[in-house]
């Protein structure tokens, strides 16, 4: 039993690396067929010939791409994401405090979306078809059918404009107290949170509803059991794997999804850095924000697969 | 108050069906039953046994409502209570034990956790001392290794184990009274033997009550003190279980009763000269899942080297427990699982392993009738249609020439002509499973193979169809192989039986070498049967080495 358990837990983190070097194997093809030489782009219109063949042969562009792929995959292995075209700075360096930004924000809005979430869900499923239950389920519709921009500029007219109680913008360098860290990461997160929230909600609903459906709740219900222990005991356990893939999911979402809840609240996050990197062509930063978004996705998908595998007795 | 443990005066339930219209399925039945006493509801599907078990504890199935009537329970109207108060007595003075054990177990959680939870709902006793109680219950219902089998987890003992597990899930809140709800539809014979066993022996010792739902009157018969026969939502007689069995009044019964007498198949004489050679011969079928290993045999393999041979116009029965590969071999012979090794030869012709290697008119002898007509039959077509496509698919008929077709296989199978526009669910099981008979008859084979035709359907309307059977033999000259578990269907209608056991056949008998069987599991299989005979169980002596070695436990 043990020995199966780690084989399918093993198959499953080896499906995940091969995964991984796909995609990186697509995001240095995809950009490298973005139009423009890079050499000409760095040295501008009026550069000699002579200046952009010799700069083509300095930064190895003249390679074949196959070449130029594993020379990429070889540094990404030792920690070298390259250098930033665009200001001649380590990549690492550009990306560090961003990538302390976004995984702040995505922290903060998960500590509170997951258990809100998951709350919502379970209590909506153990009442189900009550008042409590339709409320939950149309605002979790309604919420859903809003697109997030919407949410975002109507927190700000409201709050920072009418109210003037936030600062319309999220300067994360300006944080001192926890006091400051409320008022910067109130919008973002509240933002934030209904937009994943309402996906895991239903999620979550569903799948309880589906496993209070089974003989077995039946049978603990015959035994004497309560409502919550029939949820919470019997029908939560067998429910766990789509829960765990649906919070996996909305997760994934807040590590490169974001861009427009950070654009709109200035927030310096790497989603943003990604789009500013697009705008310059600087292809290394783009390489490697589509590298952490991509490895972001890939562990949190292969977590929830892998709990569900130890949630349940019959793989286990 | 009198004294008896449950009364129920004039039940009331109402189901919703889908469209909403409200339906009377209970219609105001009463019965008593005494402390320490056994009551067996018997009906067919539908009769409402079920429904009215579960009112003792106060709950019906989603859809369904008490609308009327008192359920007393130890002087308590469960039908008044509130839904925390039937809580508390679900368990610790009613208990349930389903039909299907294997679905009421949860998969996520041990036995033991399940098993002593009625103890920890309604805090009876400390988590050591229910543990310590269902252990003596476990050795009281003598399953395997009392001491570990509480800490596996459901999916890792059989069907047998689970079944007697949920009674001891059940006793350990020490109830007076136990629903069992067909506790032993689902098993094997062999197994069914130790369950009943074991549910005699524990509730005879705790005299607890029961409430024993069940449509197999034999069954019945070795555990009830008392017989209550329902039909349609209401009550059709009741009485001991020996006058019920020996002096039924109501014509229902009698029915139920006929049903189950063993009929002695008038047969022709044994004429061992077969002149034009076997309809059917089959040699050294190998059938099995997954892919090829190295030798050429399948990874997992289902019939092993299995031979037979069917004479035209003659029978021949295959029986085997669940999981024997009986259906596999008949899957094999149709050509719908292609065969790993061996020869089927139909009429003097060696056919192709694979469906699609035969013929059309070599397809269209050869007919198969699956066992859930529910599923075989297309749910969005008529009857009709479905009756019609076979005739278009293997003889071409068209327009008024086929509809004339649709009239006589209806009226071959005793359908009425109305039913033609109706779809699949607007049928009963036994109205579906002459639909499913007559596509068959549509293509005019030579030969059917039967798979479990008879199982989904109650003890009246199978006899009935079993009738059938025999009767179109008798007008078209068919030859069927007959697949069941069940030895008594097999035995009103076949010349031969083949026993198969773990994919291999051990044995082949005629029935009128029935009473001598050969091979130990044969001698265990005939011997496990139920009769109607209520000391049958008690008086039934079998070789407990042979239990051993052939019941999974």
């Amino acid at each position: 039993m043990r020995r199966q358990v780690t084989s399918l837990v093993v198959k499953r983190l080896l499906i995940a690396l091969i995964t991984l070097v796909i995609v990186s194997f697509a995001v240095f093809f995809a950009t490298a067929l973005l139009p423009g030489d890079t050499a000409t782009i760095l040295l501008g219109q009026s550069a000699t010939p002579e200046a952009v063949e010799g700069l083509r042969k300095a930064m190895h562009l003249n390679d074949p791409a196959i070449i130029r792929f594993l020379r990429w995959m070889a540094g990404l292995v030792q920690g070298d994401f390259g250098t930033s075209y665009a200001n001649n700075v380590p990549v690492a360096n550009l990306i560090r405090g961003r990538f302390a930004n976004t995984m702040m924000l995505a922290g903060l809005t998960a500590s509170i979306a997951v258990p809100l979430a998951l709350t919502l869900g379970i209590t909506a499923a153990m009442w189900r078809g009550t008042l409590y239950d339709r409320i939950v389920t149309v605002a979790t519709i309604g919420i859903i059918s809003v697109p997030e921009f919407m949410i975002a500029t109507l927190a700000v007219l409201l709050f920072a404009v009418y109210l003037k109680w936030l600062p319309a913008l999220s300067f994360t360098n300006e944080v001192k107290s926890f006091y400051d860290l409320m008022r910067t990461y109130a919008m973002p997160v509240v933002t934030l949170t209904f937009g994943v929230s309402a996906q895991m909600i239903r999620m979550t609903r569903a799948a309880v509803v589906e496993t209070l459906n089974t003989p077995y709740v039946e049978m603990a219900l015959l035994k004497g059991a309560s409502r919550p222990r029939l949820v919470l005991r019997h029908a939560l356990p067998n429910a766990l794997g789509p829960i765990v893939n649906s919070v996996a999911l909305s997760l994934s979402y807040l590590l490169g999804g974001v861009i427009i809840v950070e654009t709109i609240f200035n927030y310096p996050g790497i989603a943003k850095l990604m789009v500013d990197a697009v705008s310059t062509r600087d292809l290394p930063l783009i390489q490697t924000c589509a590298m952490i978004f991509c490895l972001g996705y890939l562990a949190l998908i292969t977590a929830a697969d892998i709990i569900a595998v130890l949630s349940n007795p019959r793989l286990r | 108050m009198t004294g008896n443990l449950v009364e129920i005066r004039n039940l009331r339930v109402e189901a919703t069906t889908d469209a909403d219209r409200r339906v009377e399925i209970i219609k105001g039945v009463s019965l008593d039953i005494a402390e320490g006493e056994i009551v067996a509801l018997i009906g067919e599907s539908g009769s409402g046994k079920t429904t009215i078990a579960m009112t003792l504890m106060g709950y019906t199935r989603q859809g369904c409502a008490i609308t009327g009537g008192e359920v007393h329970l130890a002087g308590v109207d469960m039908v008044k209570l509130s839904e925390a108060e039937r809580a508390g007595i679900r368990g610790t003075r009613v208990a349930y034990v389903p039909q299907s054990a294997a679905a009421a177990f949860n998969p996520a959680l041990t036995i033991m956790d399940q098993v002593i939870e009625v103890a920890r709902i309604h805090k009876l006793m400390s988590t050591a001392e229910a543990q310590a109680k269902a252990l003596s219950l476990f050795k009281a219902l003598s399953l395997p290794e009392p001491e570990t089998i509480g800490n596996r987890y459901p999916h890792q003992v059989s069907g047998g184990q689970l079944q007697r597990l949920a009674a001891a899930m059940a006793l350990i809140g020490q109830p007076k009274v136990v629903i069992f709800d067909e506790p032993t539809t689902a098993l094997d014979v062999t197994t069914q033997v130790e369950v009943l066993r074991a549910f005699k022996a524990v509730t005879a010792q705790h005299s607890i009550a029961g409430v024993y739902v069940s449509h197999d009157l034999a069954v019945v018969a070795q555990i009830a003190d008392r017989i209550v026969v329902l039909k349609d939502g209401t009550v059709q007689e009741t009485g001991t279980t020996s006058e019920i069995l020996e002096e039924a009044r109501h014509p229902y019964t009698r029915e139920l009763l006929a049903a189950f007498r063993p009929k002695a198949q008038q047969r022709g004489p044994e004429h061992e000269d077969a002149t034009d050679g076997h309809l059917l011969q089959v040699d050294n079928l190998t059938v099995g899942y997954g892919p090829r290993r190295r030798d050429g045999q399948p990874l997992i393999s289902a019939v092993q080297a299995v031979s037979l041979k069917l004479d035209r116009g003659r029978n021949l029965g295959i029986i085997g427990e669940s999981g024997c590969g009986k259906s596999t071999l008949a899957r094999a012979i149709a050509g719908i699982l292609p065969a790993h090794a061996g020869d089927i030869i139909f009429d003097g012709r060696e056919l192709g392993k694979a469906g699609r290697g035969r013929t059309r008119n070599e397809l269209r002898k050869i007919q198969i009738v699956f066992q859930h007509a529910d599923t075989a039959l297309n749910p969005a077509k008529s009857v009709e249609d479905i009756l019609r496509r076979p005739l278009t698919f293997y003889h071409g008929m068209k327009g008024k020439a086929r509809d004339a077709r649709v009239s006589e296989l209806l009226d071959l199978v005793h359908l009425p002509k109305s039913v033609r526009h109706r779809l699949p669910r607007e049928l009963s099981g036994g109205q579906k499973q002459r639909v499913n008979f007559a596509r068959a008859l549509a293509a005019e084979p030579t030969l059917i193979l039967c798979d479990e035709i008879t199982s989904a359907l109650d003890t009246v309307v199978a006899a009935a169809v079993v009738e059938l059977l025999k009767e179109l033999q008798r007008e078209l000259g068919l030859s069927y192989i007959f697949i069941s578990h069940d030895l008594s269907v097999v035995e009103a209608i076949c010349d031969e039986i083949i026993v198969m056991y773990r994919g291999q056949k051990v044995e082949e008998i005629t029935p009128n070498r029935l009473a001598a069987p050969q091979h130990p599991y044969t001698r265990l299989l005939f011997s496990s049967v139920p009769k109607l005979d209520p000391t049958w169980l008690d008086n039934l002596k079998q070789n407990a080495e042979e239990v051993r070695a052939y019941c999974h436990q």
